[in-house]
């Protein structure tokens, strides 16, 4: 087992620890967040839902939240557009039927809803994942750039952690079984 | 096209030059062309046309039949914008830049705009407001008045003058499309000699020493060749012209001439006679192969006469009101489809057909021939009905029977008591009637012996239509007579006659001529000449050496010589303002009839010969008669009565008799007569044919007409000779094993479709019909049937009020007789294009209105045939609104189903949607942009479409808007009648009415309240305002049973 | 499903894995992107060259279109609509196999999709993208059909009419296409980083890490990714089934005898799953093949997309079935002919050819066998294909020529210019599959990864 330390003595973003198996990083970010680190992040070539969980806090995600918000203004929108052109607006005697033929309203309703729904929860997830993110620390890791995608399983504990103590928290990842742990440059 | 590229015959020296004789045979066949395209010479064939021909030369080179081959060879069928449709489609454009280079613009030929500046107007004239000036149109030299709707100096349509007893407001579809025969690019524009321009100058010089030549001898070698005369000027001025020159003589040639109905009276009555019926009298009619109602002499007014003995409204007095029409033909005509019965027959039986009748309504003399059971037993029952309706009953006869049995159809009508009542004699309309071919022919064989000096040809063109035995260009080749043509158009005969000198269309013209009864009726200009031009009475005048008198004043001669006396300007003002004499209808008369001539007449039916396995009877086109119309887009994309063919001409069979002879609709066969003579054209399948009888209309063939006429069809003039004009006994039919695909505009040449369609038409119920006893039984039978008593007006929504206007249409089936009018008034009247044969192969024509034909009982054996106009039903809940995604068709507040065009991108679902498919779409460029004559002939209150978009029926709410907007502006209600759609204007027998259905006064409302009135697939739920009056047939019971 | 099945045969065969045995996450990634950083062999190159043949020449075609018109097609009256809006129907139809793969089946936890949803997504898009050009194209004057059919109100004020089917097609397919195309780019975000993180060119390292946002599998980020995931899928499967029962509409809601049916939403989407899904195998058996993804593209598939066939195909044959007892029963002449003519008139044969492929062809369905004989299932699935096109041909032309008034009946001819243009739509689709699978993932990577040994974990025991 090698013990890299930082070349550098500037600040750094965390320590950022290589497991083998995803069951390896799930134990580990369990131990951590028992050990009441918070300010941590794991990475995964696939979701592993448990692992979110933990490092989550058990917090419920927004997403759905700002699907519905924008379901809801859709179909408002859509059906203001039809009601309020068709009736208010420009009213025209097409084929005998009422200005308001709201039943002839409904697919447009319907379309106007799924489509503001489906571009707010899109949408959301990205802005709640802070992306499009054209830099981000955790890529100064070699290790990390060439496996993470593949499969690598990294734990990275930051360095804005309160309980975070460069030397110290280096050994805690270690004895959770890290193959190895590496310095996060800034 | 080839005949364009042909050089002018040269001036034919005795013994004729071969070079001519060539070219003349060269293009009576242009069809001989080599199958390969030869650029070359297709390029060359370009450049010999000079002038700017380059940036046109593709559609010209397309002309070639080299090139038409080529596309057939590489793009059969499943070529759409491809081949002649094109051409045919912007026959137009490709005449344009001759236009152009004669330097015809708008404004050069308004008169009035030249005349009067705006700033201080004529009385009346309102740019943008139309002014209606009256004139007559002449046709085989029968008068009908009428209106010209004139837009700032523009003739654009033509109605029928009410005053005028020819029309009484109505005109029939030539009249119609007249119009656009003054805007013909394909007109000859210039007087020419041997094919070059001259001038009207050097043509007088040649005539003048030509005539001084001839004074010599009297004018023994002066000879004039025109069309029938009624022309009191015209009449008189060819009088002084026989007078001046005792040994001229005057020839008459008129393919639609009635000879034998002249010739037949003239043995009755030992004179020539003037016929008239008088329909309101009558209350039984039989016409044997005649087309009274929509064809010939009067047909308007007797159409409208006789609908109005139809039009009943309640059973009460229905009886009394109705006539009864017995028709007998060998194929299906528009009056044959109004008929109560309908009677298919061989026009070789009709000799026996008239006997057997004569000898039962007891005309003395006449023996009953055998007749076989079928025949013999309609023939009583008719002889029965007509002799029991003694003093109401008139008898017929169709202008191509035997001048033997027009006599003893005279006969049969004085015993039938007709003269006086249904039938008036009088004097002849017609100047100097005379026998046509007879007098064609002796003119022939003068020329033939050499005898004629100096011709003139007016308005005729017997090089095309004469019979072909006279061999009429082969004469003219022939003889050294110094030729003069006088003539719409630069045509065949006019390629035999060194000097061409275009005529002025009767929009052009000052002139005059006798109605059918005999009224004088004027004819003056609404426009300048557009190429210069002369009237018949100019060219005798010319003769008669006043070459500088005008027709005008040529025409004021007579008229100063009949009135006189100092009142006569205002006198003359009037008669130019009414269009017409005042009572100058010429006074009935009973002539003495010559007892022999019945007796002459039985032998001569005797020596009629017998009908053999298949005869031919060569027949007038329903759209272009003898094709003098040929040129006409209008008449040539307009849907013949019953064939619903378009562009061509075809040999008609019954489907049994095709069948026997083994071939198909659209099959290319080939007929021989027995002297060899052949007809090759495409096989028409048609139910109510009479079997064993071919039927060919002629007129078509034509091979110097214009670019729209011009090797379109088969010339059937080729089979005619002096004995067969009308058609021959006994004819063979083979198939060439080709085929040929034809434009009709219904239906389909497979006898299941024919089967299917009139089978589902009858279970739908689309034309409703029942006899005068159902009628009398339940007056509400139109409302019988599935959905009775179910209110298919039911509706979850409260639907729309309309308070001020509300227009609606109602259209009598019992009159309409399916003669197309309405059609062509629509297409002038609403700037509809032309698109072409291989467009309405494709089922995209573009009329507003439709005739829809339907037949009644098997397709063998049809028990009736019945025209339905279609219209925009402008349904108050239309399914074409509700589909259109830009709101580009939605309704106005008058009820109508409005087409907006510049909202519409063209998705034709509207189209799709429309139960009644009225709508039509511009699925090409089908509008001429270019060509400047038809520019001035749109009606500029209408829009003009364009590629792309959807267009339909609007109720000619240019007219509606024309009425309203004086109306409200003098605050009152649009007075009813006051609008009159083009279709209900022009039609004969007045079968439509329009208005305003919140008026109670109105006629519309009154037809609405009628119980005959029915909407066309009203369990749909549209509410349609166009509704229909259901037929009711007065068949005789004693032959329905 | 095994259960009922015969125990005579080995295990394996009962129920084929999702995924060949002996895969590691590292191996799933490996062997996926082999297909895009490997070397093309030449057929690729060549087949690529035909497709775009063809799709220059719908360009042609199209070009031709709008300068001379409708009139080039064999459009008519009374046929307003032939090839135009039956290859649009057409097209759709084929969309829906993605969408449902995609959205329906994750939510019904169907892991044996997940090899197979990438693609179908992308075929979704792609044939969409063909199917929005007809409607555009048919209109007489496309010029201004591309933006009066937008809500906005025009120079006089007027807007849309919003009571048209056609309209609501506008407003349903633009927003199907839309929704696909999000939810195809979500699913390809993490797969992106891999290749961003794979290649060792620098400018693929740009595009891909462009594309891929700075992604780098952060359990926050699948935290709120998957729950978008998930959402959007739950969004897709009413929006699939809505599109093609709106497109049901142009013609249910219409007056045609053979449009005016209530059972077209239904049966329409069970035709759309059923070209759809004979679509996805058409194309899916020659790729894996060609690519080697046998261990990902399995038995299983096969079979489970023979069965969905099956069951779609059967719907769609009772469809029919119905349809004609109903013109029967309601006693409506109208529709009774337009049945009768359907069967005995003019376009009999196209009936006849219908009734072959999409009745009668999908019957071997029933039985293993025919499921599991690769040659088999591809046959049928191009009979399927072609059956569905008939399909819409029986319903549009066939109704519109012989409608309610016999005077106003026509045939309809289609002109080579018709099948230029259908054909090129199809050069069109195969060109932009083939770029596709040439520089995307064809297969979700990340969720194949899912599936592997490396991804099962216990649940922690929460302290």
């Amino acid at each position: 087992m090698t013990t890299a330390t930082s070349p550098t003595t500037f600040g750094i973003h965390g320590l950022m620890a290589e497991y083998s198996t995803a069951q390896q990083l799930l134990d580990a970010a369990g131990q951590a967040h028992r050990a009441g680190f918070r300010a941590m992040d794991a990475y995964t070539p696939f979701p592993v839902e448990a692992l979110s969980e933990v490092i989550c806090d058990h917090h419920k995600s927004k997403v759905p939240l700002i699907c519905l918000t924008g379901g809801v203004v859709g179909a408002l929108a859509g059906w203001g557009l039809q009601i309020w052109t068709s009736a208010v607006d420009y009213p025209m005697n097409i084929g005998g039927k009422p200005y308001n033929s709201w039943p002839a309203f409904i697919p447009v309703l319907f379309e106007c809803t799924v489509l503001f729904a489906a571009f707010a929860a899109a949408i959301g997830m990205f802005m709640l994942n802070g992306l499009p993110q054209p830099y981000h620390p955790v890529f100064n890791v070699a290790r990390f750039r060439e496996k993470a995608s593949r499969d690598g399983y990294f734990l990275c504990i930051e360095a804005q952690d309160g309980k975070f103590d460069r030397s110290g928290t280096r050994d805690f990842l270690l004895q959770t079984g890290a193959v190895e742990v590496n310095d996060v440059e800034l | 096209m080839t005949d364009l590229l042909m050089p002018h015959p040269a001036p034919a020296t005795p013994g004729g030059s071969t070079t001519t004789g060539d070219c003349h045979v060269e293009w009576k066949k242009p069809s001989a062309a080599p199958v390969s395209v030869n650029l070359a010479a297709a390029r060359e064939r370009l450049q010999s046309r000079g002038g700017a021909t380059y940036w046109r030369s593709l559609e010209e080179l397309a002309e070639t039949p080299e090139f038409g081959e080529l596309l057939d060879r590489e793009f059969p069928r499943f070529a759409s914008e491809w081949p002649d449709g094109v051409s045919r489609r912007n026959f137009l454009q490709l005449a344009a830049a001759s236009l152009g280079l004669a330097g015809l613009t708008a404004c050069t030929r308004q008169p009035i705009e030249k005349i009067v500046p705006y700033v201080r107007q004529a009385e009346e004239f309102l740019p943008g407001k139309p002014i209606l000036f009256a004139t007559s149109m002449a046709l085989s030299g029968v008068a009908t008045g009428l209106l010209i709707e004139s837009h700032n100096g523009r003739p654009t349509k033509v109605e029928g003058n009410p005053e005028h007893p020819a029309s009484l407001g109505a005109t029939d579809a030539v009249t119609q499309a007249s119009v656009l025969g003054l805007y013909d690019p394909d007109r000859s524009q210039a007087i020419s000699q041997l094919g070059k321009a001259a001038t009207w100058t050097t043509l007088n010089q040649q005539l003048t020493s030509a005539l001084t030549a001839q004074s010599a001898f009297g004018g023994a070698g002066l000879r004039l060749l025109t069309g029938p005369v009624t022309s009191p000027t015209e009449a008189r001025l060819i009088a002084a012209l026989l007078e001046s020159y005792p040994q001229a003589r005057w020839h008459r040639w008129d393919p639609l001439a009635r000879d034998g109905a002249t010739k037949g009276l003239t043995e009755a009555f030992g004179a020539p006679v003037g016929m008239r019926f008088d329909l309101a009298k009558a209350d039984v009619v039989l016409a044997l192969e005649s087309d009274f109602l929509t064809a010939g002499p009067g047909s308007v007014r007797y159409a409208r006469d006789f609908a109005d003995r139809r039009k009943v409204g309640h059973p009460e007095g229905a009886a009394a009101t109705m006539n009864r029409l017995y028709v007998a033909e060998s194929s299906p005509t528009a009056t044959g489809t109004v008929a109560d019965h309908r009677f298919r027959i061989r026009p070789s039986q009709l000799g026996g057909i008239v006997q057997a009748l004569a000898a039962a309504v007891g005309v003395a003399g006449v023996a009953a021939p055998p007749l076989d059971t079928a025949s013999a037993k309609w023939v009583a029952a008719t002889a029965r009905d007509l002799a029991a309706h003694r003093g109401a009953a008139l008898v017929v006869a169709g202008e191509t029977l035997p001048a033997a049995a027009h006599t003893l159809v005279a006969a049969i009508n004085e015993a039938l008591g007709a003269s006086g009542g249904t039938l008036l004699y009088s004097a002849p309309i017609e100047a100097d009637p005379v026998d046509n071919l007879t007098s064609l022919v002796a003119l022939l064989d003068e020329m033939k012996a050499g005898k004629v000096d100096l011709l003139l040809v007016s308005g005729v063109n017997p090089v095309y239509d004469a019979p072909a035995d006279l061999e009429v260009a082969a004469v003219f080749q022939g003889s050294s007579a110094l030729r003069i043509h006088h003539g719409l158009h630069d045509d065949e005969t006019a390629a035999y006659c060194q000097w061409h000198v275009p005529a002025t269309h009767y929009l052009e013209s000052w002139g005059d001529a006798r109605a059918y009864d005999g009224t004088v009726s004027l004819v003056q200009p609404l426009i300048e000449p557009l190429y210069g031009g002369k009237t018949t009475g100019e060219m005798v005048g010319a003769l008669l050496g006043r070459p500088t008198d005008d027709a005008y004043t040529l025409l004021r001669e007579t008229w100063e010589g009949q009135m006189g006396g100092e009142t006569f300007e205002s006198a003359f003002r009037k008669l130019l303002h009414d269009g017409m004499v005042p009572a100058s209808a010429l006074a009935p008369s009973q002539p003495a009839w010559v007892g022999a001539s019945v007796s002459a007449a039985v032998q001569a039916l005797a020596g009629e010969p017998a009908g053999g396995e298949l005869e031919l009877a060569l027949r007038p086109d329903p759209s272009v008669l003898d094709g003098r119309f040929a040129n006409n887009g209008w008449l040539q994309e307009l849907p013949k009565p019953i064939t619903k063919l378009t562009w061509e001409n075809a040999i008609l069979l019954s489907p049994r008799t095709a069948e026997k002879l083994g071939v198909k609709g659209n099959d290319v066969a080939e007929l021989t007569s027995p002297d060899g003579r052949k007809l090759t054209g495409p096989v028409w399948l048609l139910p109510g044919q009479a079997d064993g009888v071919a039927t060919v209309h002629l007129g078509y063939g034509r091979t110097r007409a214009g670019k729209v006429a011009n090797g379109i069809g088969f010339s059937a003039y080729a089979a005619q000779t002096l004995a067969s004009r009308y058609g021959l006994p006994s004819v063979t039919l083979a198939a060439t094993g080709d085929s040929a695909e034809l434009a009709t505009t219904q239906g389909h040449q497979s006898i299941d479709w024919m089967r299917e369609e009139s089978e589902q038409a009858t279970e739908r119920a689309i034309v409703r019909q029942a006899t005068l006893s159902e009628f009398e039984q339940d007056p509400h039978f139109a409302h019988a049937g599935a959905h009775e008593g179910i209110d298919v007006n039911a509706s979850f929504n409260p639907g729309f009020e309309y308070k001020g206007y509300s227009w609606g249409m109602v259209i009598d089936l019992n009159a309409c007789n399916g003669c197309n009018a309405c059609v062509v008034a629509c297409q002038s009247e609403n700037n509809i294009p032309v698109v072409g044969k291989e467009q309405v192969a494709r089922g995209r024509e573009m009329h507003w209105i439709r005739v829809d034909r339907y037949y009644q009982g098997d397709v063998d054996e049809p028990s009736a045939i019945v025209s339905q106009p279609i219209v925009c039903m402008q349904c108050e809940q239309a399914p074409c609104e509700v589909v259109c995604p830009v709101a580009a068709t939605v309704h106005s507040t008058e009820g109508l189903n409005d087409m907006v065009y510049n909202r519409c991108v063209g998705t034709r679902y509207c189209a799709n949607n429309c139960p009644y498919k009225v709508r039509r779409f511009n699925f090409l460029l089908y509008q001429d942009w270019e060509t400047e004559q038809f520019k001035l002939q749109r009606n500029p209150d209408v829009t003009v479409r364009s590629r792309g978009v959807m267009e339909k029926c609007t109720y000619c709410v240019q007219r509606i808007n024309r009425a309203r907007i004086p109306a409200d502006r003098d605050q009152r209600q649009v007075a009813d009648g006051e609008i009159q759609t083009a279709c209900q204007q022009a039609c004969p027998p007045q079968a439509i009415s329009f208005g305003n259905i919140n008026d109670p006064a109105a006629k519309v409302v009154a037809d609405k309240k009628n119980p005959r009135n029915y909407s066309l697939l009203e369990e749909l739920g549209t509410r349609p305002r166009t509704t229909y009056l259901a037929m009711v047939k007065n068949p005789n019971p004693e032959l329905s049973a | 499903m095994s259960v009922a099945e015969s125990p005579r045969l080995p295990a394996p065969l009962y129920d084929p894995p999702v995924i060949a045995p002996g895969h590691s996450s590292a191996s799933v990634g490996d062997k996926i992107s082999s297909v895009v950083f490997g070397k093309m062999p030449l057929w690729f190159y060549v087949a690529m060259a035909i497709s775009f043949g063809g799709a220059m020449m719908l360009l042609t075609a199209l070009t031709k279109l709008v300068f001379t018109g409708i009139g080039i097609w064999g459009n008519n009256n009374p046929v307003g609509w032939g090839f135009d809006i039956i290859n649009f129907v057409w097209w759709i139809g084929i969309g829906h196999a993605g969408t449902l793969i995609s959205a329906i089946l994750l939510l019904l936890r169907q892991e044996w999709r997940t090899s197979i949803n990438r693609f179908a997504e992308a075929m979704t898009l792609f044939a969409v993208a063909c199917a929005l050009l007809f409607p555009l194209f048919h209109t007489g004057r496309p010029w201004l059909a591309v933006y009066w059919l937008l809500p906005y109100p025009n120079t006089m004020a007027i807007w849309p009419n919003f009571r048209s089917p056609l309209i609501w097609d506008v407003f349903a397919v633009s927003t199907y296409g839309s929704v696909s195309l999000v939810f195809w780019f979500i699913g390809l975000v993490p797969d992106l980083a891999t290749f961003r993180d794979r290649t060792k060119k620098l400018w693929q390292k740009k595009i891909y890490g462009a594309l891929a946002m700075g992604w780098r599998g952060s359990a926050r980020h699948w935290h709120n990714y998957e729950s978008a995931y998930l959402l959007l899928a739950g969004l897709s499967t009413p929006l699939v089934l809505s599109v093609h029962s709106v497109v049901s509409f142009d013609f249910a809601s219409g007056q045609v005898p053979g449009w005016h049916a209530t059972i077209f939403p239904p049966y329409f989407v069970a035709g759309a799953v059923f070209a759809g899904f004979a679509m996805v195998l058409t194309l899916m058996i020659p790729l894996r093949k060609a690519f080697g993804l046998e261990d990902f593209i399995t038995m299983k598939h096969m079979d489970n997309m023979g069965k969905v066939m099956l069951v779609t195909g059967l719907i769609v044959g009772y469809g029919y079935i119905v349809e004609i007892f109903t013109a029967w029963y309601s006693g409506n002449i109208y529709e009774w002919y337009m049945i009768r003519n359907r069967i005995f008139g003019p376009y009999k044969i196209i009936w006849m050819s219908l009734i072959l492929c999409n009745v009668l062809a999908i019957q071997p369905l029933w039985f293993r066998k025919a499921r599991k004989s690769i040659a088999a299932l591809w046959i049928i699935s191009m009979f399927v294909n072609f059956g569905m096109w008939f399909e819409r041909f029986v319903i549009i032309p066939t109704s519109l020529h012989r409608d309610f008034l016999p005077g106003s009946w026509g045939m309809y001819y289609p002109t080579r210019w018709d099948f230029a243009t259908f054909f090129g739509t199809i050069g069109l689709f195969m060109a932009l599959m083939f770029l596709f699978v040439r520089v995307f993932p064809a297969i979700a990577m990340f969720e194949m990864k899912g599936l592997t040994p490396d991804a099962k974990v216990k649940e922690p025991a929460h302290g």
